[in-house]
């Protein structure tokens, strides 16, 4: 079953990169433009992962985690946020806000398809 | 690869975004701007450029874009004030980051020198505050495509207990694992992947029913994982976990499982073979641990582990739909279209706007008598051509904000050298205009914009004694007036010396010594070509092009450009632009049995003059005077070569027209018929360049009509007349 990736980015290089990448992967992939859109997009269509931004207008990825936990049909959605930040202050904040893990970019795209397996059943 | 190369594209264009907002929020920030949301927006920009920098191996770029980002942060943290000092390194970096990013595109070598310095100045903002720049290097990616099965059990690696370490694994998961949607039958497929695996569950923490918490983790797994895979690769399983469970990894020797440990790998395959069967419990079947809880400590441990099974699966027959929903949610609602296309949609209206024409023509000189349907029809056929033309332009038109931006930069330059305090103030940023005009109106404008701040503004010292603020204020403005965009260029500096104008025109040998000029006149003088007041050629405006040039180039866009000035309180140069140059207004005279088109922008006035107005020069050169002046008659008939003899000016109309320069000749004509907008047909595309012919259009009644192209008109019939009576032209302003 072809499973389906969320990625939400306010950078459209970044937004086509990560589409390219996931396409090669096998993946299908929906995308949102910052997390007011990403949370438009996810009640359209239930995706199997979610990979968002950090540092976004509108809605942060913080927010975007956040607003998505409080919602008790996603608390099982897996989300990886994306970050140019490797320090683990912006790691342990998007933990708190219940990410379920991290892609640090410039990624590989081998590491990113190892973490959605890391999380996608 | 050729995605990689559509992303690149795609990359440099938003670039070029990024920038232009990167400068508007620095510029706000400069100008005293509290919100939080435009630091944000700052970082964000620089941040967007640094990360798409990363996926193309830009190393100068990511690495000056990380000293920028971090100094940014500092900013956004409230660390660091934006100081007026700050402001200017942040505003440079703007300026270097705009640099290198337009070095890598053209994909020119990189010298670290441009970017070192204000790299350095950056790190010094960030040192100052005592925060150790994270030096991160970023590493290189290759796109090679990574064809991974996701949920196969069958490309598991196959064991070679030669090599093999095995690891014992102790992991409980806390229920934060599972708040993050996390979850435990993943990490253990992970571990799969690596090797063998035997897996044992300790259930003893498991509490009786009533006070078991459906949200808390109290199985405790006992994992043995045979592996050739190094100890990072057990470690990056539990990656996104490490801190949310109990958690111990031992390398031992290796050896044959434990007798109570189960193969993992069977059961990963029930759970895949009940994937279907979202209510099925995985583990049920085949993990028959020998405790008391048995059933009760499987389902319960697992509850969570059998939730993403539960996700609900793509219904195949409603994927296009909802597929279509989600893309109608990437926000940004435009497309992308070549300009190719849109010119020749543009061409193609022009066809339209010309056939309706002449259809309305033909109806109307077939004379359809009575039938009123016909005509209303043709009348609304009319209105909606004319809303598709201007629909079609208006997708040309963009707003003038990038030009304006750019500007700030040359203003910030040119304070830098000149050493004067300089403040951009800018007005109509979201005017509109079309894409050619903007493009080419960069370099007249900079011209202009270097002007004001190296001629027209005072040097702060002489400011202040002026009783001014030492602080000089260049506005830009932009505005749409009467279907024309009109730009302004005004600084409040000490306005046009006139008297030093004049002195320089008549050493110049440009008007005679005795000339009465009004103060418009020789405000106008600095339009002449060759002309330069300042004392000293400086770098920046001296660079061998003077307001001729400038005025030639607005000209050359049909627009028109005039000066007013007031001693003491500053200089306006005005420039009045068409908003396409897809099409002209022109007015329509017949020449000789042909009908010729006469661009309105190079129009003064129109006038018959009287035969006491007409004078003789030379040979057969005509003058005529109008209000004490003498103006050159140029006949257009004889001068394209259409008629013999030349018209007789009283009988026909004389168009006063201004050409480069500020040259007024008159233009004899027969008759004028009409004043319409044309469109322009290139005559070099569709036939060959001809002399006095700027281009073509054709009319309603489909005969071609070509447009003039008055300043080689003008130009040609120069050599004919006295210096004297030139100089004079030359000096008239545009009153």
């Amino acid at each position: 079953m072809t499973k389906t990736i969320l990625t939400i980015d306010d950078s459209r290089t970044m937004r086509d990169v990560l589409r390219m990448a996931l396409i090669d992967a096998g993946f299908d992939v929906m995308q949102a433009v910052d997390g007011v859109n990403g949370l438009e997009v996810l009640a359209e269509r239930r995706p199997d992962v979610v990979i968002t931004d950090i540092n976004m207008p509108k809605m942060d990825g913080f927010g975007f985690i956040e607003a998505v936990r409080r919602d008790e049909q996603y608390k099982n959605l897996p989300i990886l946020v994306l970050t140019t930040e490797s320090d683990d202050a912006k790691k342990a904040r998007a933990r708190d806000a219940g990410a379920t893990g991290w892609i640090v970019k410039p990624f590989d795209p081998a590491k990113l398809v190892a973490a959605i397996k890391r999380v996608a059943a | 690869m050729d995605a990689m190369a559509a992303i690149r594209v795609t990359f440099f264009q938003e670039c070029q975004e990024q920038l232009a907002a990167l400068e508007a929020d620095l510029l706000a920030l400069n100008e005293g701007s509290t919100d939080s949301e435009t630091v944000n927006s700052v970082f964000r920009a620089v941040h967007s450029i640094k990360g798409g920098a990363g996926a193309f191996k830009l190393e100068s770029l990511v690495k000056f874009a990380h000293k920028f980002e971090t100094a940014l942060d500092h900013v956004r943290g409230g660390k660091l004030a934006p100081s007026p000092d700050v402001m200017k390194v942040l505003l440079r970096s703007a300026d270097v980051l705009a640099d290198l990013v337009e070095l890598s595109r053209d994909g020119n070598a990189i010298d670290d020198d441009c970017w070192l310095p204000t790299g350095e100045e950056l790190s010094a903002l960030s040192v100052a505050i005592d925060a150790p720049e994270d030096d991160e290097e970023f590493g290189s990616i290759d796109f090679q495509p990574a064809l991974i099965d996701i949920g196969g059990n069958d490309v598991f690696p196959a064991p070679n207990p030669a090599n093999d370490a095995v690891f014992l694994i102790e992991f409980s998961a806390d229920a934060e694992l599972y708040d993050r949607a996390n979850e435990t039958l993943l990490i253990f497929r992970e571990l799969q992947r690596l090797g063998n695996v035997a897996v044992a569950c300790d259930t003893t923490r498991l509490p009786l029913l009533d006070a078991l918490d459906p949200q808390a983790g109290y199985l405790t797994w006992n994992l043995q994982l045979t592996t050739a895979e190094p100890r990072q690769s057990v470690d990056d399983v539990f990656e996104f976990v490490n801190g949310d469970c109990h958690l111990l990894i031992k390398t031992e020797a290796p050896a044959t499982p434990t007798e109570d440990a189960y193969d993992i790998a069977a059961l990963l395959r029930s759970v895949q073979d009940n994937n279907d069967e979202a209510a099925a419990l995985p583990f049920s079947g085949p993990l028959q641990v020998a405790t008391d809880a048995v059933p009760l400590s499987t389902s319960i441990g697992l509850a969570r582990a059998d939730n993403p099974v539960t996700a609900p699966t793509t219904d195949d027959a409603a994927n296009g739909t909802s597929r279509a929903k989600a893309s109608a949610n990437q926000a940004p609602a435009t497309i992308r279209v070549e300009f190719d296309r849109v010119d020749r949609l543009i061409n193609l209206v022009g066809e339209l706007v010309i056939n309706q024409a002449m259809l309305s023509q033909r109806v109307l000189e077939a004379d359809f008598e009575g039938s009123s349907a016909v005509l209303l029809g043709l009348e609304e056929l009319e209105q909606l051509t004319r809303e598709i033309q201007e629909s079609v332009m208006a997708i040309r038109a963009q707003p003038v904000k990038p030009l304006f931006q750019r500007m700030s930069r040359i203003v910030r330059e040119i304070a830098d050298v000149t050493q004067k305090d300089v403040k951009l103030k800018t007005e109509g940023d979201a005017t509109e205009v079309d894409k050619t005009v903007v493009e080419r109106l960069a370099d007249p404008l900079t011209h202009m914009i270097r002007n004001a701040v190296d001629h027209g503004l005072e040097s702060p010292a002489v400011r202040l004694a002026a009783g001014k603020p030492a602080e000089g204020v260049v506005k830009l403005s932009a505005a749409h007036r009467s279907g024309r965009i009109v730009i302004e260029v005004s600084d409040d500096g000490a306005g046009i010396n006139r008297p030093k104008v004049r002195a320089a025109a008549i050493r110049k040998g440009l008007i005679p010594a005795d000339a009465i000029l009004s103060d418009n006149e020789i405000d106008n003088l600095l339009f002449l070509p060759g002309f330069s007041t300042a004392d000293t050629v400086s770098n920046i405006s001296g660079r061998g092009v003077g307001m001729d040039v400038v005025k030639r180039s607005i000209q050359a866009l049909g627009g028109r450009i005039s000066i007013s000035s007031r001693p003491g309180y500053g200089s306006t140069f005005s420039m009045s632009l068409p908003l396409t140059l897809a099409v002209l207004d022109g007015m329509v005279v017949s020449v000789g049995g042909e009908t010729i088109v006469v661009p309105l922008t190079a129009i003064v006035e129109t006038l018959r003059p009287k035969s006491s107005e007409l004078h003789g020069l030379g040979v057969d050169g005509r003058v005529i005077a109008i209000r004490n002046t003498f103006i050159p008659l140029i006949d257009v008939g004889c001068e394209l070569g259409i008629s013999d003899r030349p018209i007789a000016p009283e009988t026909g109309v004389t168009i006063l027209v201004e050409a480069e320069g500020g040259a007024r000749s008159a233009l004899v004509v027969d008759a004028i018929q009409d004043q319409r907008q044309v469109v322009i047909k290139s005559l070099e595309e569709n036939y060959g360049g001809v002399s006095g012919i700027a281009a073509a259009t054709i009319l309603g009644d489909g005969r071609v009509a070509l447009i003039l192209d008055v300043d080689a008109v003008v130009r040609r019939t120069r050599g004919d007349l006295t210096m004297y009576a030139m100089e004079k032209v030359a000096a008239l302003g545009s009153a």
